[in-house]
């Protein structure tokens, strides 16, 4: 194998844009803070930019993955973020009521009363979308403007603080020198690709995303796996929802989680899953997470008014979909060397011959 | 005849994939008002040489010549501008609008950025009227047949820069499998039509799996073979045993051995009974048993509920009356999971929409059925997994034999192998198979009906639907007819049934 064709297979990979724009916007850190990637020990506690950017984009991750498996299906959950809003709204008032806030019984019940209505939402969203036949942005729209609602009269309009040492962990707390939070992830993760990849739940996911009909006339139960899609990422949004409560100790039925939901669209359309549904990238989607999160810091890190970093950051996110673009870098870099993601969707032309995937998928659509 | 200037030519065509050579040095020309075939196999080209030709595809080598004028196209709009028109095998429109709109679409009469809508409905009600059509105009497209869509997907072709006349913008006429889905009457349509065109001098290249719809119609063909030129013949030149030896480069033992086949006698006890299976506007209610090891043959016109009555005992249209039994049991049938569990598999004849998820590669496709009976929390293990994708790859002769390969990407006849074995590892009791032939070559064919004729003689049942009626009598042992959307007739296959006989019951709507 040579240098050459090494190159052009890796530059196929699947995660090889969304890697190759992290890498870029991680640089792009290093001549405003020379010690960006450099990562110290204080207190028996890692800190460090790298730290703080995973930290911080953990409940991005965790929504973006579940939301992975929903778009996979060819649906789109708008509601995330009224659930990261509900789910911390419950939970902090339930441990604020408590006589003692530090009792970790206390504190679990009331994790698992904001991940139960996670869940409720799950099912609401995965009912009118699988039973009910209503479009995915319309079903999903319901909670993600009612929802809002909700986790006020939960909170009576207030911001709910609490002061709970063992809730402090999950968003704010440190376990083996790094933040909780990071070992959450890490966990939904694991389990995530355990579940669809170790379990064929994966495989069906793309074949109800990829089509729905054929899907139906295979014997698929579609709407079932279309429910449980729907309720595990709502149980990642509140999952979320804990670590953006935990991580200020305090409730904001207004803010919490807020616009969320378009983060985590992005991010998995950074890491490759098309919106059309079917295949579908677990992995690829964390790196899509980090993606917007390093744009989040270096708006910061590079002191863009605050102003404008809004603007900023669009910008970057064009430059970003156009890299991800096959069409885009063909006509740029030419000829369509570089070959596309996994989750490219032309239409799929019955050929005569085995055609290549760069050339039906630089092919000109008229 | 003294040949004139060739309108198109293409000389020395090479077209290169990773790891494919689909064309190496393919000639070919195009005269004005002739009919020209292009022929051969599956994956011998044609489709890449179409798509070279009207730009889908960039060229890797050679020319191409219009009107002596060197052209190079890199979009099918362009190929369009310049007066090729291109009609594909699956109807490119869109159901949901009318007919005028679909076939102006993109050229729709405006004034001020409107669109004008009586004149949009006039012009389109004059150029189907030209060409000789009968097709309300103003009807959605999706409230016709499959064959008179394709029409209209000709009309719109056609009517590309046209401003004086049908087809006085349009030069070349591209018709990739237009046939098909058509049965006999509209198959004479089109002929007509295409022979008018061919009158006003437009050039008409066209590709079908139809032989004797080629020696019908067209004055000359090129054949192919494995992205080469292997000739260009006059068709009055070459007899069909000739065309076929040329397209698969072998003599033709394979499709002989079916010709001599003799139905095996042993059909075993009742596998399927249905009992006044019905579904309002779709297909009157009907009986029908199946027994094991049977090949059941569905024969009738399109549109004679064929389809409809496989449809309903899969379950993947819910019956309004009537019963299923299957192996004594009755099955409700209120979705296709019912159907499957109790051991039918269905190959739908909308290959595309309805089986295949192009996206998916060939391994995954083929487990998908056996997954979905298993459920989602007892994957197939990959070493089962595996080995059960080669076995059919290999037994099916799928190609690529790359169970990698995005199932997208594969050729007709290929898909159809993959729909096959996605079925196959299931075990069915009883395999309905829609159309399985259509728009695949003449080799996976014979493939195709070998396999159904062993399947039986495992003791399979099949359900078999084609347009052919000789492919029907070969295979099956009991016929059912069907016409207006009812079972006519079940005749017992044997020496005296004739397509003709058939012919006759489907035109005499009783049993004889």
């Amino acid at each position: 194998m040579t240098t050459t064709s090494r190159w052009r297979a890796l530059s196929r990979h699947h995660l090889f844009w969304p890697v190759a724009v992290l890498v870029v916007l991680l640089l792009v850190n290093v001549p405003f803070t020379p010690d960006f990637f450099s990562v110290k020990m204080t207190d028996g506690h890692l800190y460090g930019s790298l730290v703080s950017i995973v930290l911080f984009g953990s409940p991005l991750i965790l929504v973006a993955v579940g939301m992975t498996l929903v778009i996979a299906t060819g649906g789109i959950d708008l509601s995330v973020g009224a659930v990261v809003a509900i789910t911390g709204a419950l939970t902090c008032s339930y441990i604020s009521d408590q006589a003692d806030q530090d009792a970790l019984s206390g504190v679990l019940l009331a994790m698992g009363i904001g991940l139960a209505a996670a869940v409720v939402c799950g099912l609401w969203n995965g009912f009118l979308v699988a039973r009910m036949g209503i479009q995915p942005i319309i079903a999903t729209l319901i909670i993600m403007v009612a929802g809002r609602g909700v986790a006020q009269l939960i909170t009576d309009g207030q911001i709910i603080t609490v002061n709970s040492e063992p809730y402090k962990l999950i968003g704010g707390g440190y376990w083996l020198t790094l933040p909780f939070s990071i070992f959450v992830v890490a966990a939904v993760v694991a389990v995530t690709v355990a579940l669809t990849r170790r379990t064929a739940l994966g495989l069906l996911v793309e074949s109800v995303g990829g089509n729905a009909e054929a899907s139906r006339l295979v014997g698929i139960r579609s709407r079932r796996i279309k429910i449980m899609v729907y309720v595990f990422c709502a149980l990642c949004a509140g999952i979320a929802g804990l670590m953006i409560s935990s991580n200020t100790s305090a409730a904001d039925g207004n803010n919490a989680g807020l616009w969320i939901e378009l983060d985590a669209i992005l991010a998995v359309v950074i890491g490759g899953t098309s919106l059309l549904g079917g295949r579908f990238s677990v992995g690829g989607t964390v790196v899509g997470a980090l993606v917007i999160q390093t744009l989040t810091t270096t708006i910061y890190t590079i002191g863009v008014p605050t102003q404008t970093n809004l603007v900023f950051k669009a910008a970057v996110v064009i430059i970003v979909c156009l890299m991800q673009s096959p069409k885009f870098r063909a006509k740029v870099f030419g000829g369509g060397r570089f070959g596309g993601r996994r989750g490219d969707r032309q239409a799929a032309t019955p050929a005569d011959t085995a055609p290549a995937p760069e050339a039906v998928r630089t092919m000109e659509v008229s | 005849m003294a040949e004139p200037l060739p309108v198109l030519e293409m000389t020395g065509i090479v077209k290169e994939f990773p790891g494919v050579r689909a064309l190496s040095g393919v000639d070919f020309r195009l005269f004005p008002g002739e009919i020209h075939a292009l022929l051969g196999e599956n994956g011998a080209g044609k489709s890449t040489l179409i798509k070279v030709l009207t730009g889908v595809y960039s060229l890797d080598g050679g020319t191409v010549t219009l009107n002596g004028t060197p052209v190079r196209f890199h979009s099918p709009s362009q190929a369009q501008q310049a007066g090729i028109s291109t009609v594909y095998q699956e109807v490119n429109l869109c159901p949901n609008l009318s007919v005028a709109e679909n076939i102006l679409i993109g050229r729709e009469p405006t004034r001020f950025g409107r669109i004008q809508w009586k004149r949009l409905r006039r012009e389109a009600a004059e150029l189907v009227d030209r060409l000789g059509l009968d097709i309300d105009v103003d009807a959605p497209l999706s409230s016709y047949p499959l064959a008179v869509q394709q029409l209209v997907a000709i009309v719109r072709s056609v009517g590309t820069g046209d401003s004086d006349g049908p087809g006085s913008g349009t030069r070349v006429l591209i018709l990739d499998e237009p046939t098909s889905s058509l049965d006999r009457d509209e198959v004479l349509e089109l002929f007509a039509l295409m022979r008018r065109l061919k009158d006003q001098g437009v050039a008409i290249l066209f590709v079908s799996h139809f032989l004797d719809q080629i020696y019908e119609v067209c004055d000359r063909m090129t054949v192919l073979r494995n992205g080469a030129l292997v000739g260009e013949h006059l068709v009055r030149d070459l007899d069909q045993v000739g065309l076929v030896q040329l397209m698969i480069g072998k003599a033709l033992d394979q499709l002989e051995e079916l010709h001599d086949h003799q139905l095996h006698a042993d059909v075993g006890e009742s596998l399927l009974t249905a009992d006044g299976v019905g579904r309002t506007g779709r297909i009157a209610p009907f009986d029908l048993e199946i027994k094991k090891g049977e090949v059941v043959g569905l024969a009738g016109l399109l549109g004679s509920g064929r389809t409809e009555l496989a449809r309903l005992l899969f379950g993947a249209d819910q019956p309004d009356s009537g019963k299923v039994t299957i192996g004594g049991r009755q099955v409700p049938m209120s979705a296709p999971n019912d159907a499957i569990a109790a051991g039918v598999a269905f190959c739908s004849e909308n290959r595309r929409a309805e089986g295949l998820v192009p996206d998916l590669t060939v391994r995954e496709n083929i487990v998908l059925a056996l997954q979905a009976a298993r459920g989602w929390t007892r994957p197939v293990p990959a070493a089962q997994r595996d080995e059960l994708v080669a076995k059919y790859i290999k037994a099916l002769d799928i190609r690529p034999a790359d169970p990698e390969a995005r199932v997208g990407q594969l050729s007709g006849g290929n898909q159809q192998k993959v729909l096959l074995a996605r079925w196959l590892i299931t075990q069915p009791k009883l395999l309905i198979l829609d159309e399985p032939t259509r728009g695949i070559d003449i080799g996976a064919k014979a493939e195709i009906q070998k396999l159904v004729v062993s399947l039986s003689e495992d003791g399979m049942a099949v359900l078999y639907i084609a347009a052919e009626l000789e492919e029907v009598l070969r295979l099956s042992h009991t016929i059912g007819v069907l016409r207006d959307r009812k079972l006519v007739a079940k005749l017992a296959n044997g020496p005296e049934i004739t397509p003709t006989r058939i012919l006759e019951t489907i035109a005499s709507g009783e049993h004889q």
